[in-house]
Order: structure tokens, then C-alpha cells, then sequence
């Protein structure tokens, strides 16, 4: 037997909605660092060395590319990890963004 | 000013008072509550305006995290710079050590008040190559030369706590 009790009316469950396509998140996506008058090369350099594991000569060309061309694309992949790397290069102070690759 | 390389850290003696008053103001030039350009420029967007997803979660989770991290940094070498408020007579030169493992601090601190000191001045590219201009003449110079010195400092630290070469001008 069961016991009568008050009536609970239970909502529809809300469906949270994913709003990155799996397009999004599988494409290629690039790191890329600007220029920044402030910044000395050297300290820029350190800083591609340490969040990339470059050696200094590639850290050195990518710091190059920036100061001359005004950006350079220090890595490409996949979304989480730029963003990680994006993340680690404003924890430096450099300016940095994550692009989606042509 | 001169710098001696210990095998704890580094030691900066013969500080001068002037020198010495620049070094105590980069707590204080590293806070960007009140400076809304400075602001923009420490805390930049992670992407351009097509990724407004990104740039909205960014503010949220990641911001508050690089704040922590920039706080902390000021807050080591605020630490450190007690050593130049001593009891001596105001205008006796200092002695200021950085420990080997307080580097990465100073390097952040320096860094975040010469962003914050160049985004609040507006300084053209062509200024901050201007390592001559006198620190007398207006606040804009003084400025500027604050910019310079804590760069000047940043060298060091490189070169003599993270082994980095020499090659002096920004990037």
C-alpha cells in the first residue's frame, strides 16, 4: 500500500548546451605573441624558452619575428593546450592570442 | 649603485636615496586598481572579438588566477624592499639583497610596473628607446626614467639569476 502524500511536480531537467562545435575544438589553433615596446628581448626570450622548452637560438628567431614582422606564431594545436600556453604568457605579461590557424 | 653577485642571490650596495625611493615605488607603480589603461594592458584580452565565448570565460576563471599570481609577485618584493626602510639617516645609500629564489618575483613586479608606468603615460616607442633623458625636468621624465631603471634591473636579474644573456634593448 501506498501512502498518499502532497503532490511533487518535478521540472524538466534544463540540458546545458556545449556552445563549442566539435569543429571548434578540433581545428587547429595558434599561439601567437605581439610586439610590445616594453618588453626587453631578452626577458621575451627567457620567457619562449621556458613556457616552450625552446632552445635559445629558436626562443631567439620567434623574439625576433616579433619585434620585426610585429607577431610570430610560437605554436599550433590543439584549443585546451593554446589556451594553457596563451595563459602561461600573460602569467609573463607578454601579449599573446589564441587564433584559429588558415 | 653597484652589484655584487652572492651565491645566495644578488646584493645591490651604494644604493642612493634617489635610486633607493625609485626601488620602494615599484609595489606601488605595479597597482593598476585606479589606472584603467594600465589595467587593459596587464589583464589583455586572450583573443580578438570573434571568440566572445573565450573572452568572457577568460575573465571569469583566468584573470582572477593571473591577479593572484601578479599580487604575489608585488607582495615578495615589497617583502624584500624593507630592507631600504632601515632607521639610518634618510639620505645614507642602501643595501638591497634578492634572494635566488625571490628572481621570478622581481622579474614579474618590474615587469607589471613598467607596463602599468608606460600605459598610463602613453609612451611613444620612440620615448622608451630614449635611455638618456633626464629624470629632472617634468613627472613625465621621471617617469620614464623609472621605466629605464627597473629595465636596467630586469637585465641584471636575468643575466645574473637566470643566466640569460646581455643584449640591453626592448623588444
Amino acid at each position: 500500500m501506498i501512502a498518499e502524500g502532497p503532490t511533487v511536480t518535478i521540472d524538466k531537467p534544463t540540458i546545458e548546451q556545449d556552445t563549442r562545435t566539435k569543429e571548434d575544438v578540433d581545428l587547429p589553433w595558434q599561439v601567437v605573441v605581439h610586439n610590445d615596446p616594453v618588453n626587453l628581448m631578452t626577458y621575451v626570450t627567457m620567457v619562449f624558452q621556458r613556457v616552450f622548452g625552446y632552445p635559445r637560438t629558436k626562443a631567439e628567431k620567434h623574439m625576433l619575428e616579433v619585434h620585426q614582422q610585429g607577431r610570430s606564431i610560437l605554436w599550433s594545436g590543439v584549443r585546451e593546450r593554446a589556451e594553457l600556453y596563451v595563459q602561461q604568457l600573460h602569467g609573463y605579461l607578454l601579449l599573446a592570442t589564441i587564433e584559429k590557424t588558415n | 649603485m653597484n652589484v655584487r653577485r652572492r651565491e645566495d642571490g644578488l646584493e645591490f650596495f651604494e644604493v642612493d636615496p634617489f635610486l633607493a625611493e625609485l626601488l620602494r615605488q615599484i609595489p606601488e607603480s605595479a597597482n593598476v586598481d585606479d589606472a584603467p589603461k594600465a589595467k587593459a594592458r596587464l589583464f589583455s584580452a586572450p583573443a580578438d572579438e570573434s571568440e566572445p565565448e573565450l573572452r568572457k570565460e577568460w575573465k571569469e576563471y583566468i584573470e582572477p588566477e593571473l591577479q593572484r599570481l601578479f599580487r604575489s609577485s608585488s607582495e615578495t618584493v615589497a617583502l624584500d624592499l624593507k630592507q631600504l626602510c632601515g632607521k639610518e639617516r634618510s639620505f645614507a645609500n642602501r643595501t638591497l639583497r634578492i634572494p635566488n629564489e625571490h628572481a621570478d618575483a622581481w622579474l614579474n613586479a618590474l615587469n607589471q610596473a613598467r607596463l602599468a608606468i608606460a600605459a598610463r603615460n602613453d609612451f611613444t616607442e620612440g620615448e622608451l628607446g630614449d635611455c638618456y633623458r633626464s629624470p629632472i625636468g617634468s613627472r613625465r621624465d621621471l617617469s620614464l626614467f623609472q621605466v629605464n631603471f627597473y629595465g636596467f634591473l630586469q637585465e641584471v636579474i636575468l643575466r645574473e639569476l637566470c643566466g640569460c644573456g646581455d643584449n640591453g634593448a626592448d623588444q
